[in-house]
Parts: C-alpha cells; structure tokens; sequence
C-alpha cells in the first residue's frame, strides 16, 4: 500500500512538475512598429525571459504599413500576436470591438495602479471610454511631436549675424509658431558650407497618417478642438473656427516656402533623412527618434538640440506614443499578463528609459535626475503636459483617411481653400459618425 | 479482370489503363455514362470556379445592399437598398478618380500603341544586334512593378534624380524646379511615362508577333503592282496587324483599368488625390475605411463598366478579324 501511495504520489509530482514546465515556458509574440524604441525593447525584454522562463518572439512592421497590417490582424481574429503595443488611437476600436482583454480585474489584483503613470497617458493610451477607469492598455511609450534643429548651425556668427540683419532679432529656438516659420524661411535656399541647405522637414505623408499628425502640430496651438462640447460631436464652428483656418493657411505656407523641394510625400523616416544629410536646419519629428538623433555620429551630439512644437495661441503639442495590450484572441493570455505585470515595475520602466524607450510611470518622470538625464529630456516633460491627440473612436481609420485626403488636398495639391478643407471635413467626419449612429 | 499474361502485344493505352485501373474502381465506374464521367472530370473545376469566383460575385452583390463593416462584424447588418449606389454615383470623388482612371488609361494606351508599333516596326527589320535590341527593349516589363515604382521614385527626384537632371540638361530649366510627382500638373503625366516604359515592350512584342505573321508574297505582289511603301503600310500592314494591336489594346486597357502596384508606390495617389486611381480609391474605402458595403458597390460598379466596355470591344475586335 505505502509503495502504491510512494508510486501515486511520485506519478503526480512528475505530471505537476512538467505540466508547471510547460506552462512556464510559453512563446509570446509581441507586435509593434518598426523603429528605433523596438530594439530598446527586445534588449529590455531578455530580462523577462530570464525571471519568467517565457521566450519572447517579436513581429515588428514599418510605420507605414503598421496600421493596416495589425488592424487587419486584430479585425480578423488573428492570433498572431499575444502583446501588441497598438497606437493610441485604436483604443476605442479594441476595446469596442473584443480586441483587447479589459486589464481592470488585473491591475487590482497585481496592485498596479494608474496613478502611478502619467495622467496625460492613462487618459490616452489606456482608458476607453475616454477619461473613464475602463482600461484596456497600459501606457508603454509616451511620445509627442517635437523638434531637432543644427545648433552649430544656429550658432555660427555669420548666420547669426544675417537674422538679426534681416529679422531683427537672435537667433535661437523659437517661441511661437510664426517665429518657427520666419527661421525656416531664413535658412530656405541658403548656402552653408558650400551647400544649398533648406528650411525645415516637415510632415507631408498622404498613405497613413503624416500629413494629419503635421496638420494638427499647427492646429493644436491655435487652439483647435474636434467638437464645441466633448462627446457631442457638433464639429461645426470647432474643427473649422478661423483659428483653425488660420493655423491650416500656415502650415501651407510652410510647406511652400520653407522645406526642400520634393518634400510632397514624407513622413518620419524622410525628415530623419534630410536632417542626417544635412538637408534641413530644423525637421518635427517624434520624440522617440530623439536618443538615436542626439547618438548619430555626424549631426548628433553638439550639433543637435531640441524644442518642443512652440505654442502659438496656446501651447499644444500632437500625441505619439502607444499602450501595451493583452490581445483577447491570444492562447496565452495569462504568460502575456505576467509580461505587462513585468513591464509596469517601476525597476523595469527606469531600465526601459534608459535603453531609449519613453516610460511613462511617475518614478522615472518624476525622478530629481530625470531632466538631466538626456538633452531632450526636460523638453519632452513639457510636451507631454500640453499634448492632445486625433479622435479615438472606433471608426477613427475611416475619420483619419478623410483628413488625410482634405488637408493633403489642400497643402499639397493646391486644392480649394483652407476653410473649403475644413468644410469638407466636417461633411467627411459627419457622414462617418452617422454611420456609426452617434449622430 | 484479364490476367497480365493474357494481354498480347497489340492491346492500346486505353485498353492498358482499363487493365491497371484496380478492381474496386472499376467496378464502380463501369455502371457511369460518357456523360457522367464527363461530369467527374469537369466537376471540381466547376466547384473551384463557383466558390472562388462566382461565390464571391455574389456575396459582393448582396453586401452592396447593405451596411456591412469587415472590421465590425459584430455590428447589425442593415439593408440599405440602393443608398450605396447613390452615395457613389453622387460622390464628387468617386467622379475625380474616374477621370484620374481615363486620364491614366487614354494616354498610356495611346503612347504604348504608338511607341510599341513603332519598335514593332523597326526590330522587324534585319539588321545586325536585332536579338540583342530585343531583349533590352523588353527588360522592362520582366521587372516587378513595386521595383519599377521605386527606383522611378528615385529617378524623378528633384534634387538628385536622373530624370530631372536630363530635363535640366536638354532646356536648362534649374533641377529642382520642378517636381514630377509633387506637382498636381506634372504628376499625372509621371505615371504615364512609368507605365509606358515599362509596358510598351508588351505592346512591341504583339505587334511583332502580327509583323511577322504577314506573307512576304503579300508584298511581294504589292511591288510588283508598284504601291509605294507609304501605300503597303496602309493597305497591307496596318490592316493585318490591326487584330494583333487591338488585342494588345483589350490587355492593357483591362490591365491600367485595375492598376494599383506601380501607382501607389510611385505617387500613393497623391499629391493630394490627384492621381487616385479608381483602384486606390477602392481599397482605400474597403480595407482602410472598412466601409465593405459602400465599397461592394463600387467593385460591383467598377466590374460592370469594365465587363461591359470589354464585351463591346471584343465584338469589335471579331468584326475586324472577319474582314
């Protein structure tokens, strides 16, 4: 009897053993853009291997075709990601649409709590419906629109000399919008070093969504809003106010006078290029590209400094950055939880910032050392507090096409007016939201 | 069944197949007519079409009737009736990508159909390299059409592109001043030249094929009647060729009609939607706007004019080569 009772118990323990190996040793597959932050993550990541004894797998698709790509995954059920680190934007449609498992029951009995993370991104990244404590992301990389430009550029005599010459005033970083544009059309044509050099990269992309995340870095600090009463979608006299018209009239009139010639199509990796080649004085770009930006051997380092996008009515800066979510169509939903419970380690976000990824939690921004730890750092603080981002609705691919089309219609191909983009928008935005019965 | 050893040498195949076809089988396909044994052989082609092309047809046709989102399948489905056609036929951008479409599809046939015939021509005559010319004149249309719109891409490029610089070199005009794919003029006219480049050899190849289909006594027997060689190209070669050219017409019209690759990587239909083809604006409504029910009913359109403008064509195309 007792060798029988020896047997049993040594028969259970093996299956326990190996049935807790299996369950230890899943293979996560965690999905997001191409880019410079990715790599931050995969070096990040080898520490969750070695603890949880999970491997991590990583499907990283380029910006461009990101949205299409992981839409269509998520749309259609696919279980090709177990963790995705979706754009802020697609929030509502996960969440509306089962795609993301709601990760409430899960902070409160891991003892996460969101006021640990920045409010901005709590509110952006992870709540759905907007500002409500439904969460289905934790907030993974902050990120805002900003600036770089050729400080040694900036700081030579002889350009010096010739601003004030012809502004009446220093040269240096820009306080306002206009302020911006007068710098870039200074440096428009100029000759520096033998070289024609041009006035700014800005965002111009018709494919996804460049154009609109350029369009709103002047709309937002003219004071732009997407409705008069939030949550009511009444866009007329909001999305079309005259200062509206005015902030979209001068993001025209930058793109004509101010960046270098055949700049009809370029997103992020254009404004890298023609910044790295010595092509533009200042480019906007995302903050994310900054740690690589200030490490590149021939315009990084005292060659590079950064500002944030300047305020003009108001300080304003586009929202970036993304939350990292549990795919609701994913076998291994539990080993993907254990990754986010990980992630959210105030150890692991100090790591993470230090390897180049954005952390949003309070401990790493609120740290005494932080603003020094980087030269765009502090900027970057800033940036977050006066962000705001496009529409988060479900339908907002349909809502982001439609301004994709008007503003590049209007900037680009010299079509209509600006009031007549912003008209034509409203219709576009109105026929979408009555589509979806919320008008 | 015969024993192997009884079959004599002067047995056919098809008398050895029956021989080699197992017993099981054969009993059961001895009781089947011609008729149904036909059916076996023609039957899984027929189920292969039905679910991939019929099938689809007609969930498209019954999705343009409604509200459907591919990316909301939760969502009620609702009849709509024709509010779908209207929306379309009434959209003033359904009407701007149309015309970017004819725009596309006249001049890149014309250019092709002229400059494709001309080659035709010229490499039909003997001459010394002719094999040689042959094949580079046709490496355009082996390459793929995303590697084509690239390096096009780079070819147009203001400041640092070949084609510009060529244009520089011959009027003197400042490089940079002029931009083929960003300016709302020049950009159409861009896509034009790509297409023409690389699918003219297609042309050129058809049009030799019927170049060479013509009797040399045909000509022969023109000289003797002393018609001038303007006279033999009117009355003898473009006749004879006309079957082959508007053959060549038929594939390339239905081809730009659906173009897409080669487009979006060149322009993305920009700038602004200037050359947002019929096909870009299609997909963009389908698979990034997930209006799947708007979108059925602008494939369903699209299918129709194309379907209808083919069977036209191809009546006509018959009428010629009857003559």
């Amino acid at each position: 009897m007792k060798l029988k009772s020896f047997l049993a118990a040594s028969t259970m323990s093996v299956v326990a053993l190996f049935s807790s190996s299996a369950a230890q040793s899943e293979e996560l597959t965690l999905c997001w853009a191409a880019w410079d932050p990715a790599n931050a993550l995969v070096e990040l990541s080898k520490d969750f291997e070695g603890k949880s004894g999970h491997t991590m797998e990583f499907e990283f698709v380029p910006w461009p075709n990101f949205a299409d790509r992981m839409l269509n995954e998520l749309n259609s059920g696919g279980k090709l990601c177990d963790l995705l680190i979706g754009d802020s934007q697609w929030i509502g449609g996960g969440a509306e649409n089962g795609h993301y498992v709601k990760l409430n029951d899960f902070f409160d009995k891991e003892k996460i709590s969101m006021d640990d993370f920045a409010p901005a991104t709590v509110y952006a990244y992870s709540t759905w419906p907007k500002g409500t404590p439904n969460y289905y992301a934790l907030p993974a990389m902050g990120d805002a629109n900003g600036w770089f430009y050729r400080k040694d550029w900036f700081a030579r005599e002889d350009i010096r000399s010739a601003f004030k010459e012809k502004t009446g005033r220093e040269l240096g970083e820009p306080k306002t919008q206009k302020e911006m544009l007068e710098i870039a059309q200074f440096f428009q044509g100029r000759e520096i070093d033998g070289k024609k050099v041009y006035g700014a990269a800005i965002f111009t992309e018709r494919g996804s969504e460049g154009i609109t995340m350029g369009v709103t870095s002047a709309l937002y600090p003219w004071g732009f809003k997407y409705e008069n009463t939030p949550g009511k979608y009444d866009m007329e006299g909001a999305v079309n106010s005259a200062a509206a018209v005015e902030a979209l009239e001068f993001y025209k009139e930058f793109y004509k006078t101010a960046t270098p010639p055949g700049y009809t199509n370029s997103y992020m990796g254009e404004s890298l290029d023609a910044f790295k080649s010595g092509q533009v004085a200042m480019a906007m770009n995302w903050f994310a590209f900054f740690p690589g930006l200030y490490a590149d051997p021939n315009t990084g380092g005292d060659k590079i400094d950064f500002f944030v996008n300047p305020p003009q009515n108001v300080a304003g800066s586009t929202l970036g950055g993304q939350g990292i979510s549990v795919v609701s169509y994913s076998d291994k939903k539990d080993a993907a939880l254990e990754y986010i419970k990980w992630f959210a380690d105030p150890k692991i976000q100090a790591q993470w910032w230090k390897l180049g990824g954005y952390s949003a939690h309070n401990s790493v921004l609120q740290d005494p050392g932080f603003k020094a730890s980087q030269p765009f750092a502090g900027d970057f603080l800033v940036a977050m507090e006066g962000v705001q981002d496009f529409w988060q609705e479900p339908a907002y691919a349909e809502l982001l096409i439609a301004m994709q089309k008007r503003v590049h219609d209007y900037v680009v191909a010299d079509k209509g007016t600006a009031k007549e983009a912003l008209d034509a928008l409203i219709k576009d935005w109105t026929e979408v939201f009555e589509d979806e019965g919320k008008l | 069944m015969l024993d192997p050893a009884q079959v004599t040498m002067t047995e056919t195949t098809i008398d050895k197949a029956a021989h080699k076809t197992p017993v099981a089988m054969a009993r059961r396909i001895r009781g089947l007519s011609d008729r149904a044994i036909a059916w076996w052989f023609v039957g899984p082609t027929i189920i292969l079409l039905l679910a991939v092309n019929i099938f689809p047809l007609i969930w498209t046709i019954y999705l343009s009737f409604t509200n459907f989102k591919a990316n909301r399948p939760n969502r009620d489905i609702k009849y709509v009736g024709l509010r779908n056609y209207e929306r379309l036929l009434t959209d003033t951008d359904t009407w701007i990508a149309m015309q970017a479409t004819a725009h596309f599809l006249f001049w890149t046939i014309f250019f092709q159909v002229l400059i494709g015939f001309t080659l035709a021509w010229l490499i039909n005559k003997k001459f010394k390299g002719n094999d040689l010319w042959t094949t580079i004149i046709v490496l355009p249309m082996m390459l793929s059409p995303a590697v084509v719109g690239n390096f096009w891409k780079f070819l147009y490029q203001p400041q640092i592109g070949f084609f510009n610089y060529v244009v520089t070199w011959f009027t003197g005009a400042e490089s940079s001043s002029f931009e083929m794919l960003g300016s709302v003029n020049l950009a159409p006219w861009s896509i034009v030249i790509v297409d023409t480049w690389m699918w003219t050899p297609f042309v050129m190849l058809i049009c030799l094929a019927g170049l060479r289909s013509i009797p040399d006594y045909i000509y022969e027997a023109a000289v003797i009647d002393r018609a001038s060689k303007w006279r033999q190209f009117w009355t003898i070669t473009l006749p004879m060729v006309l079957p082959f050219l508007m053959l060549a017409i038929l594939f390339r019209g239905i081809e730009n009609f659906k173009m897409f690759d080669l487009v979006v990587q060149l322009t993305g239909g920009g700038p602004g939607s200037t050359t947002e083809l019929a096909s870009i604006n299609l997909k963009r409504e389908a698979f990034e706007k997930w209006r799947t029910g708007y979108s059925s009913a602008f494939a369903i359109i699209l299918f129709v004019t194309v379907f209808g403008l083919a069977s036209i064509y191809v009546k006509a195309l018959n009428k010629v080569k009857e003559r």
